[in-house]
């Protein structure tokens, strides 16, 4: 334990880093940018070292929540309340280890407003970070709502033609689910008179307000996550997005719906969950089926890597509720093997849209002759999105295809066809990008990877292979708070299916 | 300090006398001196209103009441005084630009704002339905002139007309009403009402409704919301923040008061006309509002949305429920204020512009101004980490506790809507081509725009002393 706020400082510093931009990065010129850019870099790599701290004085062993921190603030029960355990932990080190490369990803592909793009991503590092952290659920609703205001001006200010649609449907589709989300937190509020997370955990929840608790929030991580039928954001968002803020779209953002569910769902309605799991094996399984099969007949490599996230996490859901310490373990290393794998996937993207700014699919092919280092790269990640052995993707997808299975075969059973899928649209993504002859003109020239480029992909590179063959980091860190929420969740279950035999 | 006439205590009236005689006062330093001493008149408005202020907040703590309870002072009439006062101080300091052109120079123009925030006052802390009556004329009356204070301008003088007429047409109804709750109830203080209908009957039920029907007017709540888009694009600017302000508290308030001290045994009939209202008036606010090319209209339609959030915290009749209406009109009078001090900044080649088209591309020429107004924006639409987002927490969770959830899932469907109207004018600003730069803010602008736009962009830090005020405010009315 530490004798400092790390998480406070974890959260705040993104904002201080804000206030250096705002304050030394002013006039509009080059050298304005170029301050911006440094001073942002700067800021999120000390966020990230800070972070580490974290890891480093965590105790995996512990399933109580570690670097409390408490202060009052709205009312009695409503409270500022941060912490981390194993559940959290990781994506808060995601979350922190990603933007710096967010950062230099967009170091030569924002050239308009750059202070002020700066800023967003800053401001929205503090929201996220302030998601994963909060133990309060009015203060997580704030930081789970606030990124949206970041979010859509990232995608409005600086996206493509269609960035005015994408960034309202983004916007409002979010706000309508989680808005019904705020009510189940008041009304979770009145029936505990706290809206603390960890004592609402052991606080009993009558079952109807169980149930109707259970489809607020869901309603709101649904969409967030995005499940099947509600996912139809997603795709338009990610490909008007910047390449940066497809990154932490894909890679961050996505993941707060299944946080969510780990986080409320699973221990705060166990019974809810457990009523409505067949409800999400269905969508989840749908999800990967059907989403798979969209991405096959995508034109735009970032609408097919969009509609391939869907999919992933449609395996994410159905490992958390099939509520087994595989299946929600498997879920865990799942999002945050996706949250790596799916971000270096748009960098990939964005290093040949600068280029030839066309995401087109057939605008490509060949690329090998001339990009032997990018070819690679790309490589791996698409075997991890394959989910081939020795990824990190292999690890989730079988995890959460083992705990699925000690549930309901069918399911299981169904999901694992989105295997196959996945490999037939990811390989056909790099068959018609990567092989064949170099026969278009517009290619001719075409540089491979630059060293910033390099220095964006390979620590992603280098973690995608090494969660393959040694995922024990992630795994250890989050075991003691999985099985904790497991053994939770199958007592509160056996302890209805008990007293409903007497 | 005992201050008394015909066995009467003057103390609590003290900062409305004051304010009455500042007001004739001033009236008279204007007549003698003519129009060149508008400006000096509108600083001693401000001065008076600002010793007004200090003057409530001496008044002794705890519920004192005077002319046999027509009058009251407690914490609930002391928040929203303040309240009121700080709505009008700050339409007086939006309003200098406005006055200091030549062809405009009306001294009786603060002198109007004065009297009027006086009825507000009065208003506030009515305790029977002549007091009420009193406070709302004296409130309206000079709304009235003030609507038409541009003289030489078509739109300005028919919003003071249309203000009239329908004002009038309302205040009837609130008379009618009053006199029947005086027939079935033979009292017309709210807490002999309030002993006199443990049960509701129907002649009670008709005069709460002719009641209602009148304060609806003026807090506009749809059905009676029409003169509102008109009033308020026709009005002068500065008027129409006053509109948006400092009369919305006062009316709210007063309904506040009426339905929950007045009629508290029969709950339940008063409960549905408030439910109606309010489902009405955040729907009507949220989809008619799209459409608008004006920002005036546009605020007018927020504003009548917004009274129907701050009401949905009234229908629920409870403690929790009036704590967040006070602190509903709290942020929305910052976030209104704000608001309309950018718009009042709008200036090109010294042309006011109203047109959402003409805020395209602020955020280039003007980047911080249009990022106090996203602010703003995100906040109106009730955003999280932002003020407006408290807003409407602190109402629904009194819904949701009373047991109002078809009420809160279409209140908060609605504020979803709504942020699509907030989100195209943030889209204008942002992501649309910059127009030519706008003159630079005035400093009385900017200085209403920075306290505004930084209470609201920091309330959540603390947020503390006003729930507590709030809530102290809120349980004196119990």
């Amino acid at each position: 334990m530490t004798t400092w706020p790390v998480i406070f400082v974890v959260w705040f510093l993104p904002v201080v880093g804000t206030l250096l931009v705002y304050l030394l990065a002013r006039g509009g010129d080059e050298a304005a940018n170029r301050n911006a850019r440094w001073i942002a870099l700067w800021t999120t790599l000390i966020d990230f070292a800070v972070s580490l701290v974290l890891v480093w004085h965590f105790d995996p062993a512990q399933t109580d929540f570690q670097f409390v921190e408490k202060g009052s603030w709205l009312a009695t029960g409503i409270t500022y309340h941060m912490g981390v355990d194993g559940v959290s932990l990781p994506f808060v080190i995601l979350t922190t280890a990603l933007m710096p490369v967010c950062i230099i990803a967009s170091w030569k592909s924002i050239t308009q407003r750059v202070p002020e793009y700066m800023m967003a991503f800053l401001i929205l590092e503090t929201l996220m970070v302030g998601t994963f952290c909060a133990l309060d659920l009015v203060l997580f609703y704030l930081f789970f709502e606030g990124g949206l205001i970041p979010m859509f001006l990232i995608i409005g200010v600086w996206g493509g033609p269609r960035r005015v649609y994408a960034s309202f449907k983004f916007f409002l589709y979010t706000l309508l689910g989680s808005v019904l989300m705020l009510l189940a937190i008041m009304a979770l509020y009145w029936n505990g008179n706290t809206t603390d997370i960890p004592t609402l955990m052991h606080t009993a929840v009558p079952r109807s307000l169980q149930t109707w608790a259970w489809l607020a929030f869901f309603a709101s991580f649904a969409v967030k996550m995005p499940m099947w039928p509600v996912h139809t954001w997603l795709p338009d968002a990610h490909v008007e997005a910047p390449t940066a803020g497809s990154v932490i779209l894909a890679a961050i953002l996505l993941k707060m719906g299944g946080y969510g569910f780990l986080r409320f769902s699973l221990p705060m309605f166990p019974l809810a969950s457990h009523d409505f799991a067949p409800l999400i094996y269905s969508l989840s399984v749908t999800a990967i089926i059907y989403t798979s099969l969209v991405a096959l007949m995508q034109e735009d490599m970032k609408k097919l890597i969009a509609y391939s996230s869907v999919a992933h996490m449609g395996f994410v859901t159905m490992g958390i509720f099939a509520g087994t310490v595989q299946g929600v373990a498997g879920g865990v290393f799942q999002m945050i093997s996706h949250g790596i794998v799916s971000g270096a996937l748009f960098l990939c993207v964005g290093i040949v849209y600068d280029r030839m700014h066309t995401r087109e699919i057939a605008a490509y092919g060949g690329l090998v002759n001339r990009m032997p280092l990018y070819a690679m790269v790309f490589m791996v990640f698409t075997m991890a999105n394959v989910g081939l052995p020795g990824t990190s993707g292999f690890i989730g997808e079988f995890l959460t295809l083992l705990g699925t299975f000690k549930v309901s075969i069918p399911t299981a059973f169904f999901a694992t066809t989105g295997v196959i899928l996945s490999a037939c649209y990811a390989l056909w993504l790099y068959r018609k990008i990567i092989f064949g002859a170099l026969v278009k003109p517009s290619l001719m020239t075409i540089k491979d990877m630059t060293l910033r480029e390099c220095l964006t992909l390979f620590p992603l590179v280098a973690l995608t292979i090494l969660f393959g063959i040694y995922p024990k980091p992630v795994l250890d860190m989050s075991a003691a708070s999985v099985q904790q929420l497991v053994s939770n969740y199958s007592t509160a279950i056996s302890a209805v299916k008990a007293a409903a035999l007497q | 300090m005992s201050f008394e006439t015909a066995g009467y205590l003057l103390m609590p009236v003290m900062p409305e006398l004051v304010l009455a005689l500042g007001a004739m006062a001033l009236l008279m330093l204007g007549a003698y001196r003519g129009q060149g001493t508008t400006g000096l008149v509108t600083t001693l408005a401000v001065c008076l209103l600002i010793l007004t202020g200090v003057l409530e907040l001496m008044l002794p703590a705890g519920k004192v009441s005077t002319f046999g309870g027509s009058f009251i002072i407690d914490d609930f009439a002391k928040f929203l005084k303040i309240l009121a006062l700080i709505g009008s101080v700050a339409t007086l300091v939006l309003s200098i630009e406005f006055l200091s052109d030549p062809s405009r120079r009306i001294f009786e123009y603060p002198i109007l704002v004065l009297l009027s925030t006086l009825g507000m006052m009065v208003l506030i802390s009515a305790g029977d339905l002549i007091a009420l009556y009193l406070g709302l004329e004296l409130m309206s009356l000079a709304l009235y002139v003030v609507a038409a204070s541009n003289r030489d301008n078509v739109k300005s003088t028919e919003a003071g007309l249309k203000y009239f007429v329908l004002g009038a047409l309302s205040s009837g109804m609130l008379l009618y009403g009053a006199s029947l709750i005086y027939g079935f109830t033979g009292t017309i203080s709210f807490a002999g009402v309030a002993a006199a209908t443990k049960t509701g009957s129907v002649g009670i039920v008709f005069g709460i409704v002719f009641l209602l029907a009148g304060l609806c007017f003026k807090v506009s709540a749809v059905p009676f919301h029409m003169w509102t888009p008109d009033v308020y694009e026709g009005a002068p600017t500065p008027v129409t923040a006053f509109f948006a302000s400092a009369p919305k508290v006062a009316a709210l308030a007063v309904f506040t008061r009426v339905t929950l001290t007045a009629f508290p045994g029969i709950m339940a009939q008063w409960q549905q006309i408030v439910v109606f209202v309010s489902i009405a008036s955040m729907a009507l606010g949220s989809f008619a509002a799209i459409g608008q090319k004006n920002i005036k209209r546009l605020m007018a339609y927020s504003s009548i949305g917004h009274m129907g959030f701050a009401l949905v915290g009234l229908a629920a009749g409870t403690v929790e429920g009036a704590q967040g209406v006070l602190l509903y009109l709290a942020i929305y009078v910052a976030m209104t204020l704000g608001s309309f001090a950018i718009i009042l900044a709008m200036k090109r080649n010294g042309q006011a512009v109203e047109n959402i088209s003409d805020f395209a591309g602020l955020s280039r020429t003007n980047p911080l101004l249009a990022f106090f107004f996203a602010m703003l924006l995100f906040s109106l639409a009730g955003i999280p980490p932002l003020a407006g987002f408290f807003a409407k927490f602190y109402v629904f969770i009194a819904a949701i506790k009373a047991g109002l959830f078809t009420l809160a899932v279409i209140g908060v469907v609605t504020s979803v809507v709504g942020a699509f109207y907030y989100l195209s004018i943030i889209k204008v600003m942002y992501f649309d081509e910059p127009l030519a730069r706008i003159e630079p803010m005035r400093l009385e602008l900017r200085t209403v725009l920075a306290v505004a736009g930084l209470f609201n962009l920091l309330f959540f830090v603390y947020p503390g002393p006003l729930v507590s005020v709030a809530t102290a405010a809120a349980k004196s009315l119990f």
